[in-house]
């Protein structure tokens, strides 16, 4: 047996390796989160205050000059300024619109037994499809004269016309080309490809909710609505927190669908499609304003954890009321 | 005794599938299924539609008709022969089996290493990966690619990989499996004069394949769709993944929607048939991330 006084010379031994094991385990890991992660973003905020020059000594500080440049494009309602008003109109309709629709089949499905799967798996596979290429299949179908919608609105029109009531006809959209419903168009590609990420994150939030729970309710008399309304949505607070911030972020970020559902004039027709990610892009790797792009990634950098400060704060205090 | 367990068993077994048999005729649930099956025929319809415009001929494409008159490999030929698709199918298999080896290593190195070892600063170490979740990666793209420029890894696999070495999601994915784990299993190891290296290895690694499967998958399928990146850091042709090959070919296809169809098809149903054998993983992947992470 080990004598009393190298035990704790021992231990101390056995921690330390332990401690230096842990350190060589997260050497590489370290490196990358490090180099490829941070000094990455605080480089954007520092590119973002000078001139571009691929020799980094020929770089000219120009202070805030891009920023105020962004205030004048904002001001002038030029790109930026749509990017950003789109961003919003993005927003109210895509995150509410698959939340609430996520919301609806994450119920149903969890009211049902059989096909559950089958259904699961139907409504989550544009989920996993590369929204690049979904986008052109939309892009087809939204065609005003070969696509799915507008013949579905021929055949329609002229059914209800031979019926009498042509009242009841629509005419031909233009879709992807009007700068009023392009946007609401591409929204609707997004809703279907994230849906069913929000039905997955809903569906296993519903099936944490305890059985011992609803029945209790529905013994005090409670109505299928009013055990939803004031049993399960309370008790699935966290998971709508989560899926609120989650397509909030991704909202914010848009890019693939708006790029390849109008690859000729991306982010049009004048610019109503435009998104800040899309923006950045054409500034940095078409003009190759890389100054002025660092400081627009500076600008979604700071949206995006502004909103996701505030989604967080004001949702929870709503748990505490 | 098992006869009269079963016969036990039998009256109130009859008795619940006399209650379901009756459940049967939930007009509640009945809805539901109704609703399900047309939203499932909504969620469906692109990818049939796009299957079905892909085997057409070119006249028959502008003919609104859902079902093709004449059916053609013609289109799959002609992008499959007549284009570098194949090249960009190997480029995405090899950055998306790249990326796979480093993610299920790394992630789960750090997953292990902050759940089973003390060390100092390990929270911190912690906090970092977590702060770099708030960083967008339109942030990053323009420092990555002058690295890129810089380094010479524009048009390499190296170039399209190395964003996503070690994803922060799956640090915490694999940390949430590690956790779990026993703490003894890992002392007795210990006294048994295993390395620590071998503890992960041969230990730990084992008792986590569920979430190394789902893992693995679901972020194979995240980077074999990876648009961003890819666009900007693969400029020549023969470099490119297949999500920025589709988008650059259909762009050049102009009015020849069929080809574009055809090719929409050979990005997606790769996708679509890993999706649907390995469903379980990738599915308990998202509910993992999301609600326990």
């Amino acid at each position: 047996m080990t004598s009393p006084t190298t035990r704790p010379r021992r231990r101390l031994r056995l921690s330390t390796r332990e401690a230096l094991w842990a350190y060589a385990f997260l050497l590489v890991p370290l490196a990358f989160f490090l180099l490829l992660r941070l000094w990455p973003a605080l480089q954007s905020f520092r590119l973002s205050f000078f001139t571009w020059h691929v020799d980094p000594d020929q770089r000219v500080f120009v202070g805030l000059r891009f920023y105020r440049q962004m205030a004048a494009e904002i001001a002038a309602g030029g790109d930026l300024y749509k990017a950003l008003r789109n961003m919003l109109q993005y927003f109210v309709i895509v995150v509410p619109g698959q939340m609430a629709i996520g919301l609806f089949v994450a119920v149903l499905l969890n009211s049902v037994r059989r096909f559950k799967a089958v259904f699961r798996a139907i409504y989550f596979a544009p989920y996993v499809t590369p929204a690049a290429a979904v986008a052109w299949v939309w892009g087809w179908m939204y065609s005003v004269n070969f696509g799915v919608f507008n013949n579905v609105l021929f055949a329609w029109s002229e059914f209800v016309t031979r019926l009498g009531l042509p009242f009841l006809a629509v005419d031909p959209q233009p879709f992807l080309t009007s700068p009023q419903q392009a946007l609401p168009a591409v929204a609707a590609v997004v809703i279907w490809q994230q849906l069913g990420f929000q039905v997955v994150i809903f569906l296993a939030g519903l099936q944490g909710v305890p059985r011992e729970v609803h029945e209790a309710a529905e013994i005090d008399g409670a109505n299928a609505w009013q055990r939803f309304w004031y049993v399960t949505f309370p008790l699935l607070n966290p998971v709508i927190v989560f899926s609120l911030v989650i397509s909030t972020i991704a909202t914010l970020q848009l890019f693939d669908q708006v790029v390849n559902i109008n690859f000729t004039d991306q982010g049009g027709p004048l610019g109503s499609t435009l998104t800040i990610a899309l923006y950045m892009y054409q500034q940095a790797f078409q003009r190759f304003q890389i100054g002025y792009a660092a400081a627009v990634t500076v600008l979604l950098f700071f949206i995006i954890m502004v909103v996701t400060v505030l989604q967080l704060r004001l949702t929870q205090r709503r748990v505490e009321l | 005794m098992a006869a009269v367990r079963t016969a036990a068993a039998a009256a109130p077994a009859a008795a619940t599938r006399a209650a379901t048999r009756r459940r049967r005729f939930d007009p509640g649930r009945a809805l539901a299924y109704l609703l399900l099956t047309v939203g499932s025929v909504v969620m469906a319809f692109p990818f049939a539609w796009m299957l079905l415009s892909s085997f057409k001929p070119l006249r028959e494409i502008f003919r609104f008709n859902f079902w093709p008159e004449v059916w053609t490999l013609a289109n799959y030929q002609e992008v499959l022969l007549g284009t570098q698709f194949p090249r960009w199918f190997l480029n995405s298999l090899v950055v998306a089996g790249i990326l796979t080896v480093s993610v299920l290593f790394f992630c789960s190195l750090v997953g292990y290493t902050l759940t089973r070892l003390r060390f100092p600063g390990r929270n911190f170490v912690f906090l970092l990966i977590l702060s770099t979740l708030m960083i967008p990666t339109e942030m990053l793209v323009i420092p990555w690619y002058v690295m890129s420029t810089q380094f010479g890894w524009v048009n390499t696999y190296w170039g399209i990989a190395f964003p996503g070495l070690i994803p922060a999601f799956g640090v915490f994915l694999m940390r949430q499996f590690f956790a779990t784990l026993p703490r003894d299993l890992f002392d007795a190891g210990r006294v048994d004069g295993v390395s620590e290296f071998g503890l992960f290895w041969r230990i730990g690694l084992p008792l986590v394949g569920p979430g190394l499967a789902a893992l693995g998958i679901f972020n194979f399928v995240g980077n074999w769709n990876a648009f961003l990146w890819p666009l900007i850091v693969a400029k020549s042709p023969d470099m490119r993944t297949i999500p920025v090959g589709v988008a650059f070919f259909s762009g050049e296809a102009g009015t020849a929607w069929n080809l574009i169809m055809a090719s929409s098809a050979l990005a997606i149903i790769p996708v679509l048939v890993v999706f649907f054998v390995f469903q379980r993983q990738i599915i308990e992947g998202v509910v993992l991330t999301g609600v326990k992470g």
